[in-house]
């Protein structure tokens, strides 16, 4: 219960908060702050109490919730997604700090935030389909408003091309979810969308699991989000408040490779197997189209965002180099895009707050009069390009291990990646923070303050931190992505694979019309249908 | 020919609430007489009836039983549409109360003509005779024709009767020829003889009865407004009174699709192969019409019209795969729309104003910085009208789109779900109006207790159902 007690803090959090008088504005914000504070530690204490040696899921609750239809309510923890959990209560944290000074409705801002830290943790947490699906979707909607609401001027379309293009993915995946939960229950007799017992026993022919797998890709991918899935990424950055561009980036993203690693690879080994060359091209792609992009931006957070879709390329290569190498370097350089990523919307968002722009041509020279912001953005900018004895470095070097034991050429078009990242990451810097200190705007910028400092200060720890003794973060998920790997090996297909892909037809819905008369005659299934 | 009444099929007990209510109904009218107009003892009575109606269901044990010569059954499927009309007729009377002070309604009808109406829904619901479900819907249709012109001095309100009145007119030819050719080939009006007659293959292709089942797919489709039956149902919506409106969209509609999913997986299932695919057909344009017409919308009624005709067609997925799960589904699925509707429409009787004033989606602005807790209801009922988690919509939808993937309708299901992220838009469009526009114009809202309680109810329904839906489901797939 401990794990659902942190889950939804924040949302009940947010419930106290409705009640608040609008007036007190820091009480609000302190009662925030409280609760999110509490939330991390109580998270950390998770970590503490986690057993690195096993994949099992820990911290695990499972009760019925819709017993008509064989759903509970089954939470639980495994290496895969411990990490991301900490991590967002930890972001949604320094969330709360960095939006100190937002002016416009501050209650329900706060609100807001807190309602979608608990959709976030949810998501990482279900172990049942149809409640993942439930936390999937909730999200969403407080991410809308805070685009939405306190966004820049073209919010509205951002927020609504946000929302659209989530939905429609999911919306699939949806389908995809109902089509197994019947699968399992004709095949196994049970009525569940229970994740493990799914991935225990889903036994589908190949051509069933291409399309299942491409449902669940879609949803994913757009998430990710991966070339051509992206559009809608550096319109909702762009447009997003400071504070609901480092979630986007630092949890919502990962969310869309979460599932790829909690769903495709598991449910659909074969089929992940198969469409490894497609996936590794399209991260290629993004890969490299998203830094190049990014290299020709003018606006600093669109610079960022195109540079999101570039590491995002990696981390999904990563997941499809389908061995430890490329998992453990994905999950790690999941981390490591949330911190350093999040950081650099941090550092653009406190020039912005200054300057209320964004365009790289008004700043240069920064770095006289605003030398600790001039420092800790050359930190994190180098973060991000992975130069050794930082975190990137770590993440990257793996998932290029990882890949070059698929592929060397697929390895070398990546490697290609890291090379353009310094270019438009340095490139960036130079022109914003050296060069002739012009113009006149510039002149009298004050340099970071306390607060912001306790914003930045604890991502540049991690940054050091991860880069030079990444142990403690990569030992919580050896056990689980060995379990992983050892599922999306060929070899360990289940053997009735082969015999199932006989005797099935072209399609997906495949389904002879004896199996649809003998699944039309488990209509009245005893779990289904209560008697 | 079989007698038509043999005197031991007449069952009182089985048809209790169809009594119950008439006798409740007359009583308003009576009282109306003496009474001298007061609203407040009206309602009461009705409410009452509607409570009485709602207990004497249960009155027949053990189900399912067929009486009046296996034409009218209590069954698991009535009861509970029972149910479902009795808590919406109830709603929609809590929702007039203010409305009818506010638009000088006076007329004390109005009360007795939402009760007969649910007399009709009940026969509608409840029947297995063609003869029955032609009586129940000519009730049903009646009623509203006088309820959708109630605002005499409107011209709109007369449009929307009389719109309603010629084009319901001819729906009914429709069915009622559709019926007869039925009869013709088939030599029977009951539902269970049907059934046995189109067993033999070579009485399903007989030329008659596929254009009877032709004729009587265009009646029940108009009346459950889809597309291409639809025409009138947006010019209705927006001239009739609002909670006539609310009131139309939930329980007159149900009750259609109660009779339409009898009269097809009693008495058609085996010639499923002749009508599934027109049926998919209507099913899929009222999706795509209903959601691409609401986006078009600046006005919230006409939006929420195209959005019910949307919603017909998610539903006509029930019927087409008629399973039992299909017809649980069907049953979640309206009281869950029940309480959205009620909900929203309730909201939008909070902000109109004098006249049908104030509807429009612009209207809206800003509303969430000023009445939070209205604009939070209303964002409530449209994310579960879209089928979002975790709200009544998305069980509901969940539901529907089970049964029909587990008939292997699943191009269907495919084509629903896409339909659902475009009803998406529409549904964000107002929450962005509420949210994250400017506010434009003073709100003056009106506030009353009978309102807020619908708004309430629906409020509770919707997540309720959302979240913790197993008791309703149970009792659904009974």
């Amino acid at each position: 219960m401990f794990l659902t007690f942190i889950t939804f803090l924040p949302f009940f959090g947010a419930v106290f908060l409705a009640f608040m008088p609008k007036e007190n504005e820091n009480g609000i914000k302190q009662t925030a702050l409280a609760i999110a504070v509490a939330d991390f530690l109580l998270s950390l204490l998770l970590w503490t109490n986690f057993d690195d040696n096993t994949h099992k899921m820990q911290f695990g609750v499972n009760i019925p919730w819709i017993e008509a239809w064989g759903i509970n309510y089954h939470i639980g923890m495994d290496g895969i997604s411990l990490l991301l959990f900490v991590m967002t209560t930890f972001l949604t944290m320094i969330c709360i700090i960095a939006s100190w000074d937002v002016k416009k409705h501050i209650r329900e801002y706060m609100m807001a935030m807190l309602a979608l830290s608990t959709g976030m943790l949810g998501v990482f947490i279900a172990l049942d389909l149809f409640m993942f699906y439930v936390f999937w979707e909730f999200q969403l909607v407080p991410m809308y408003i805070i685009v939405g609401v306190w966004g820049g001027p073209r919010r509205i379309y951002a927020s609504v091309k946000f929302f659209l293009f989530t939905a429609v993915g999911s919306l699939l995946m949806l389908v995809a979810i109902i089509w197994i939960y019947f699968h399992i229950q004709q095949t196994t007799g049970v009525a569940t969308a229970d994740i493990l017992y799914i991935t225990d026993h889903l036994d589908v022919s190949l051509d069933a699991q291409k399309w299942l797998w491409m449902a669940f890709f879609l949803a994913f991918a757009i998430k990710v989000p991966m070339f051509p899935f992206h559009t809608w990424l550096p319109d909702a950055h762009v447009e997003a408040p400071t504070a609901g561009s480092v979630i986007l980036a630092g949890v919502l993203l990962k969310m869309g490779t979460y599932g790829f690693l909690r769903f495709n690879l598991p449910f659909f080994p074969q089929a992940s197997y198969e469409f490894v060359p497609m996936v590794a091209w399209l991260s290629i792609i993004g890969i490299i189209y998203g830094a190049l992009v990014a290299m020709v931006q003018e606006d600093l957070k669109k610079l960022v965002a195109y540079s999101s879709v570039s590491h995002l390329g990696f981390i999904m290569l990563g997941i499809f180099a389908l061995n430890p190498y490329g998992i453990q370097g994905a999950l790690i350089q999941n981390i490591n895009h949330g911190i350093s990523t999040s950081a650099l919307f941090l550092l653009v968002g406190i020039i912005y707050d200054r300057r209320h722009t964004r365009m790289i041509a008004e700043f240069g020279g920064l770095a006289k009069i605003m030398p600790k912001y001039a420092i800790c953005f050359m930190i994190v900018a180098l973060s991000s390009i992975g130069l050794p004895g930082m975190n990137g470095f770590v993440g990257e070097f793996l998932v290029l291990l990882g890949i070059f034991q698929v592929n060397g050429l697929w390895a070398a078009f990546a490697t290609s990646g890291v090379i353009l990242a310094a270019c438009y990451i340095l490139w960036m810097f130079q022109r914003v923070m050296f060069l002739e200190l012009k113009n006149p705007k510039n002149m009298n910028l004050k340099d970071m303050n306390s607060r912001e400092m306790i914003t930045i200060a604890p991502l540049i720890v991690l940054i050091f931190w991860i880069g030079l003794y990444p142990e403690p973060f990569m030992k919580t998920f050896d056990a689980s992505v060995t379990h992983l790997v050892s599922k999306v090996n060929p070899e360990n297909f289940r053997p009735t694979q082969e015999h199932h892909e006989d005797s099935h037809g072209e399609h997906a819905q495949l389904m002879t019309p004896t199996e649809m008369a003998s699944l039309n005659q488990k209509l009245q299934m005893p779990v289904l249908i209560k008697e | 020919m079989e007698p038509i009444l043999a005197p031991e099929s007449i069952d009182l007990i089985a048809l209790a609430p169809v009594l119950v209510l008439s006798v409740f109904a007359m009583m308003v009218l009576v009282l109306d007489l003496w009474g001298g107009r007061n609203k407040t003892l009206l309602m009461f009575t009705s409410l009452v009836g509607l409570l009485m109606t709602a207990i004497s269901a249960f009155a027949k044990h053990p189900i399912p039983a067929y009486s009046f010569n296996d034409s009218y059954v209590v069954d698991h499927l009535s009861l509970f549409f029972i149910c479902i009309f009795t808590v919406s007729s109830a709603l929609a009377i809590l929702l007039s109360a203010d409305y009818n002070e506010r638009e000088g309604i006076r007329a004390g009808e109005y009360y007795a003509l939402i009760l007969f109406c649910t007399v009709g829904m009940i026969l509608l619901a409840s029947s297995t005779d063609m003869i029955m479900i032609f009586l129940g819907i000519e009730i049903v249709s009646i009623c509203l024709y006088v309820l959708a012109g109630i605002r005499r001095n409107d011209h709109k309100s007369n449009e929307a009767a009389l719109k309603y009145f010629l084009l319901g007119a001819f729906a009914t030819g429709f069915l009622l020829y559709g019926m007869t050719l039925v009869y013709g080939s088939t030599g029977s009006t009951n539902l269970f003889k049907i059934a046995d007659f189109v067993q033999h293959p070579s009485a399903q292709s007989n030329p008659l009865l596929l254009m009877g089942l032709v004729l009587l797919i265009i009646g029940f489709g108009f009346k459950v407004a889809s597309v291409p039956f639809h025409m009138w149902a947006p010019d209705v919506y927006q001239g009739a009174p609002t909670p006539v409106t609310a009131f139309m969209a939930v329980g007159p509609k149900a009750a259609a699709f109660a009779a339409f999913f009898r009269v097809f997986a009693e008495a058609f299932p085996k010639m499923s192969p002749s009508w599934e695919l027109l049926l998919s057909i209507i099913a899929v344009l009222s999706m795509f019409v209903g959601n691409l017409g609401a986006i078009m919308q600046t006005n919230i009624k006409r939006m929420l019209a195209f959005s019910s005709i949307s919603h017909a067609g998610y539903i006509l997925m029930a019927v087409i795969a008629k399973s039992s799960l299909a017809s649980s589904s069907l049953l979640f699925y309206m009281l869950s729309y029940a309480f959205m509707t009620f909900g929203a429409f309730g909201i939008v009787i909070i902000l109109g104003r004098k006249g049908e004033e104030n509807l429009e989606i612009s209207n809206y602005s800003g509303l969430a910085y000023k009445h939070p807790v209205i604009a939070i209801s209303m964002t409530i009922f449209l994310l579960s009208l879209g089928g979002l988690p975790p709200f009544a919509g998305f069980v509901a939808k969940f539901y529907l789109f089970s049964a029909a993937v587990q008939e292997g309708l699943i191009t269907l299901v495919i084509i629903a779900v896409l339909n659902s992220a475009i009803s998406l838009y529409y549904y964000l469009k107002v929450i962005v109006f509420m949210y994250m526009k400017e506010q434009e114009a003073e709100f003056k809202i009106s506030l009353t207790p009978m309102t807020l309680f619908v708004v309430l109810i629906g409020v509770v329904g919707t997540i309720n159902l959302g979240i913790f839906p197993n008791a309703i489901i149970a009792l659904a797939s009974h």
